[in-house]
């Protein structure tokens, strides 16, 4: 498995958070998401300005064989969406922590996210799922 | 060579003139009412052929399917059993194709009488207290039945009860219907026997239980062994039980959901009678209810009275869910059933559950006597059963994907894959009681066949199959360069 | 046995390779107590050549009469290789097309309907379609309501004068969700939609239902009823008659921004009455909401060779995939109906489906012409209508169209129960099938009817 980006956040439902200088942070699916889902066909993007109360759908990722949601990890409004999905959903595949982001959200309460998994934790948790 | 479309044969001024009315447009429109501003002025894709080339076309296309009628279709939980010739014929009758379903009862007593005698011989072989045969597909009786559970609850001012017991191993109509009336879903696992776990079902019941879903047998093709206990808890939380009918055929004339505890049923006609599957279409889901929910039952249904055969509607049943059709239903389908049904008549519907369970349990020994591995070694197999192949995903990387295709080329249908998708790597087998010796044990040797090349040769089956019209299809292609409809210029 | 092969021989060797004694003993997994012995209520077996002659029997006492109903299912001439085709047994005995290399028949049809509806309606994308009509209109109100996000309302709003039943089976299948159905009122004077009545609307819907023709006959004008709805920020759902189709304007060209999504019963394409079904229902859609259409859809892809093929598509919205958040829990299409209706296309051809379409409005408005000049009869709207329409008389219906029922003549649907505003109305519908002598018969039918019954006459 490839090394896992160090200056992410991990959740339990496989999407990672990466913390910018703004205060925004931006969501994406980890490289075993995409590689459990397969070639991604659609993702379904929120809506600007939508409020979202953690555990809300954040967006749809769609493959032949499963579609499976990307949950908000926490309360937030959405300020950007990776509308280059939209056309090329395959990016999540090709570049998921990259190109591949799908939404950037504004959170109520930044704290929540200390709560969240470093990259050793996630590949610990990981390691776990495999055994 | 490429079957091409029915457009691309298309040919300006060509058309097949004995099929349509003589008098033209222009002439009929001349002082025609409908408004200029209201009427059509583009062209349509409609092709312009002939008669032969129509029936030609789709005669070819047809030898390009695989049917019952052609081949063994062991598709599990679909029960592709034979579908007699004498129901297709009969129910095609002019006196029952030409009725228009508003015209008259007094025309329409032999329809109607058929109706309700087909409502009587379900009751009986279900243990139930009413039919509805107007569900017009398995998902929807699903629809019905759940919408009657909820308004059972509302009736009693029980309205904090909208969660519905699922097992894990269900069909995914069943959490899909739960959720389109409104209700929450509450999976519940199954234990390592394919049994409901009672320890989790106990858990899980309580003031806001609605009712459960279960198909018995189950989806892992085992009968729900302790489904009394079942029924007394569910019941004692004040739930109701729901029985999806996909696996009706197991136990026709041995078992009765009426007797199991079943609150209400649905049937799929096309598959337990026979009706046929149509390449998807049409189905039929009438549904039993017992006597709690006799009141709900969806409209129209068949009432017998001095005068004779009439529908009851929202005044005879004005607690009913409602209509889920704009008629009554698939009549013709239907009618299908019924004529099965008389001529199977009460000892041939016993005999089906019977040779439906002898022919799984045969075709499951003998793959298992082949090396197979079986997903429940331990359990009688009821009129279907799963095999896994995750030994062979592991070792050899050939997958049941692999595998079902592989059996296209040696001429049989693929058995379900992928589910229950509690199962890994999992093929469900279900031979229908149709299927003489001969033809399971022709099977098995594909099978053998099969996994001997998945040692040996595991290449060809990587690349089958490929015998058929085509090969294996892109489906990513499909759905990301999305090409649903044809377009003139295209 | 009935369509069971086994021989004695056969039953021992597989018990045998099984292991059991009996196959009774199979089914010692289930509790004895539930184990049933005889079925009362099922008839002993009888065989293909008695069920034949019962079958006839019943049939023949169905069969004769002259019917003048539409009311949502159409009388029209089937061609002969419709029905001929479609049940070969490779199409009747077939399933889902699940395996699709062994199964190309059915989906090429498929995609070959998709292609001709989606034409007809004047959509881009069509689904494989629905069970009925009725049902595809609440399918497609769930559908709004995924669709329109923009909207916060939960209503739908059927214009004045769309089919009632079809109102009633929304509110059966998708009420349960929360979805709201209203009425708007049509006049009694044109039999069309009240279009001040959507326009002066307070709290806008998610979704208006607009039909063409209306279940009276009658064509509206939908494209001042679509911009209203439009404006109102709600989407609009066409309910149409696809035989209608040949002459009238698609709901993609309705209006300003054409219709959203598009139904309707699909039976008069080549599909017989049979007592109600089974029938299909159509969906058709724009491009960017495909991926809210319930129900199967098939596509054109490439196989590993590069040969073109079909195969199902965004089956990830489905049941078996999403389960509990799926868009529907349909799990099927009406298959053989659809491959009905493909070979019935086919075969018209746009010309053929317009003669349908131009005879039967012929016919009906010469029906209405001769029976208008009956006395006691007279034609509800001065509207013009398609295929289709509403007669009121000047006493109950129900006794004049027993009397002619009696005669053999259906002469049309009561709609005094239904539409106490009509007064004593019916809905009488001439298709491509009448001949002139048997609009002549209806009109001889209908005055023997009134002249024998005059004492009903109301005097008013």
């Amino acid at each position: 498995m490839s090394e896992l980006p160090g200056d992410l956040k991990y959740t339990d439902e496989h999407e990672w958070l990466r913390i910018e200088e703004d205060g925004t942070v931006v969501v994406g699916i980890t490289e075993h998401a995409q590689e459990a889902l397969g070639d991604l066909v659609y993702v379904e993007l929120p809506e600007i300005d939508q409020i979202l109360t953690s555990g809300d759908g954040l967006a749809v990722v769609e493959s032949v064989k499963a579609a499976s949601d990307v949950y908000a990890p926490l309360d937030a409004k959405v300020t950007d969406v990776n509308e280059a999905l939209t056309d090329a959903p395959e990016l999540v595949n090709s570049d998921p922590y990259g190109e591949g982001w799908i939404a950037r959200i504004e959170p109520e309460d930044r704290s929540v996210l200390d709560e969240l998994m470093d990259a050793d934790a996630y590949q610990a948790f990981l390691e776990k799922l495999e055994s | 060579m490429t079957q091409t479309l029915i457009f691309e044969a298309s040919r300006a001024g060509r058309f097949a003139e004995a099929q349509a009315p003589l008098d033209s447009i222009d002439m009929l429109l001349q002082d025609s009412e409908i408004p200029q501003a209201q009427r059509r002025s583009d062209k349509t894709v409609l092709p312009e052929v002939s008669e032969l080339q129509v029936v030609r076309h789709y005669t070819q296309l047809s030898q390009k399917n695989f049917s019952i009628d052609t081949h063994f279709y062991p598709l599990g939980s679909c029960t592709m059993k034979y579908n007699p010739r004498a129901c297709n014929s009969l129910a095609m009758l002019p006196g029952f194709l030409n009725r228009h379903p508003l015209g008259p009862e007094s025309h329409g007593q032999g329809f109607l009488k058929t109706m309700f005698e087909l409502q009587e011989m379900l009751k009986s072989v279900t243990g139930m207290q009413g039919v509805s045969l107007t569900p017009m597909a398995g998902a929807q009786g699903e629809l019905t039945g759940v919408a009657m559970i909820r308004a059972y609850h509302r009736a009693r001012g029980d309205l904090a009860r909208n969660e519905i017991l699922v097992p894990d191993a269900a069909h995914g109509t069943n959490p899909a219907t739960a959720t389109m009336c409104g209700c929450k879903v509450v999976e519940l696992p199954t234990d390592n026997q394919g049994d409901v776990d009672i320890a989790a079902l106990k858990a899980a019941v309580g003031p806001n239980t609605a009712g459960i879903m279960l198909t018995n047998p189950s989806t892992l093709g085992v009968f729900e062994r302790r489904i009394e206990e079942i029924a007394e808890i569910v019941h004692g939380a004040g739930g109701l039980l729901y029985y999806d009918g996909a696996n009706l055929n197991a136990i026709l004339g041995k078992v009765r959901p009426g007797d199991m505890g079943f609150d209400v049923i649905h049937m799929n006609l096309h598959k337990t009678f026979s009706t046929p599957h149509g390449g998807g279409g049409p189905g039929s889901g009438a549904v039993g209810v017992g006597k709690r929910l006799l009141p709900y039952m969806p409209i129209p249904v068949v009432g017998e009275s001095e005068d004779g055969y009439r529908w009851l509607d929202e005044q005879d049943l004005p607690d009913s869910i409602g209509r889920l059709s704009g008629f009554m239903g698939n009549a013709g389908v239907l009618l299908r059933a019924y004529i099965y049904m008389r001529m199977l008549g009460d000892d041939g519907m016993r005999r089906v559950g019977e040779f439906a369970t002898l022919n799984a349990n045969y075709l499951m020994a003998r793959l298992r006597d082949a090396g197979f591995e079986l997903a429940f070694p331990e359990r009688r197999a009821s009129h279907e059963f799963i095999i896994t192949l995750r030994r062979s995903a592991k070792e050899h990387h050939i997958t049941a994907m692999d595998i079902a295709k592989a059996l296209l080329d040696e001429g049989f249908h693929a058995p379900t894959t992928y589910f229950p998708l509690l199962v890994p790597e999992c093929l469900l087998i279900e031979p229908t009681e149709t299927e003489g010796k001969e033809m399971l044990d022709l099977f098995v040797d594909a099978m053998i066949r099969l996994a001997e090349k998945t040692v040996n040769d595991a290449d060809a089956i990587h690349a089958a199959p490929i015998t058929m019209p085509v090969r294996r299809l892109d489906d990513v292609k499909a759905a990301r360069e999305l090409d649903i409809a044809w377009r003139a210029g295209d | 046995m009935p369509f069971i092969p086994h021989t004695e021989n056969d039953i021992r060797e597989m018990l045998d390779a099984v292991g059991a004694s009996s196959i009774d003993e199979l089914f010692d997994e289930i509790p004895e107590s539930l184990r049933i012995q005889n079925l009362d209520g099922v008839p002993a077996p009888i065989n293909e050549m008695q069920v034949t002659r019962l079958m006839h029997e019943r049939a023949a006492e169905d069969a004769g009469a002259l019917s003048f109903i539409g009311a949502g299912a159409y009388e029209h001439h089937i061609p002969a290789a419709v029905w001929q085709v479609t049940t070969r047994g490779e199409f009747y005995s077939a399933y889902t097309p699940y395996q699709a290399e062994a199964s190309q028949g059915t989906l090429q049809v498929i995609y070959e309907y998709q292609s001709m509806i989606a034409s007809l309606t004047g959509m881009e994308v069509s689904n494989a379609s629905l069970y009925d009509g009725a049902s595809a209109v609440a399918e497609a109100a769930l559908m709004a309501v995924r669709a329109n996000r923009k909207s916060k309302s939960r209503r739908i709003v059927f214009v004045g004068g769309v089919n009632r039943t079809y109102q009633k089976v929304a509110e059966a299948i998708a009420g349960t969700q929360g979805l709201l159905f209203d009425e708007l009122p049509f006049s009694t004077e044109t039999g069309l939609a009240d279009l001040d009545a959507l326009t002066s609307m307070d709290e806008p819907p998610v979704a208006v239902v607009i039909s063409q023709p209306n279940f009276f006959g009658c064509i509206d004008d939908v494209d001042a009823l679509t911009d209203a709805a439009h404006a109102l920020g709600a989407l609009v759902i066409a309910v149409v008659n696809p035989t209608a189709l040949a002459l009238l304007k698609p709901p993609g060209q309705w209006g300003s921004k054409g219709a959203d999504i598009v139904c309707g019963e699909g039976q008069p394409l080549g599909v017989p009455l049979s007592s109600g079904g089974p029938y299909f229902g159509f969906m058709t859609t724009r491009q960017s909401l495909v991926r809210q259409l319930p129900g199967r859809i098939v596509g054109r892809t490439l196989d590993v060779d590069g040969k073109p093929g079909f195969t199902l598509t965004l089956q990830a919205r489905e049941q078996h995939i999403r389960r509990s958040k799926a868009t529907s829990n349909i799990c099927t299409n009406q298959g053989l109906m659809v491959t009905a209706a493909t070979i019935y296309l086919a075969l018209l051809g746009e010309q053929g489906l317009a003669r349908v379409a131009a005879n039967s409005h012929r016919n009906t408005v010469s029906l209405l012409a001769a029976v208008d000049a009956l006395p006691g009869v007279k034609r509800a709207f001065a509207t013009p209508i398609f295929h289709e329409a509403v007669l009121q008389l000047d006493r109950p219906v129900a006794p004049v169209l027993a009397a002619m029922a009696d005669h053999g003549v259906i002469g049309g649907l009561d709609l005094s129960d239904d539409y106490p505003e009509l007064g004593h109305a019916l809905l009488v519908c001439a298709t491509e099938t009448k001949t002139e002598e048997d609009l002549q018969r209806y009109v001889d039918t209908m005055k023997s009817a009134l002249t024998a019954d005059s004492s009903l006459r109301d005097v008013s």
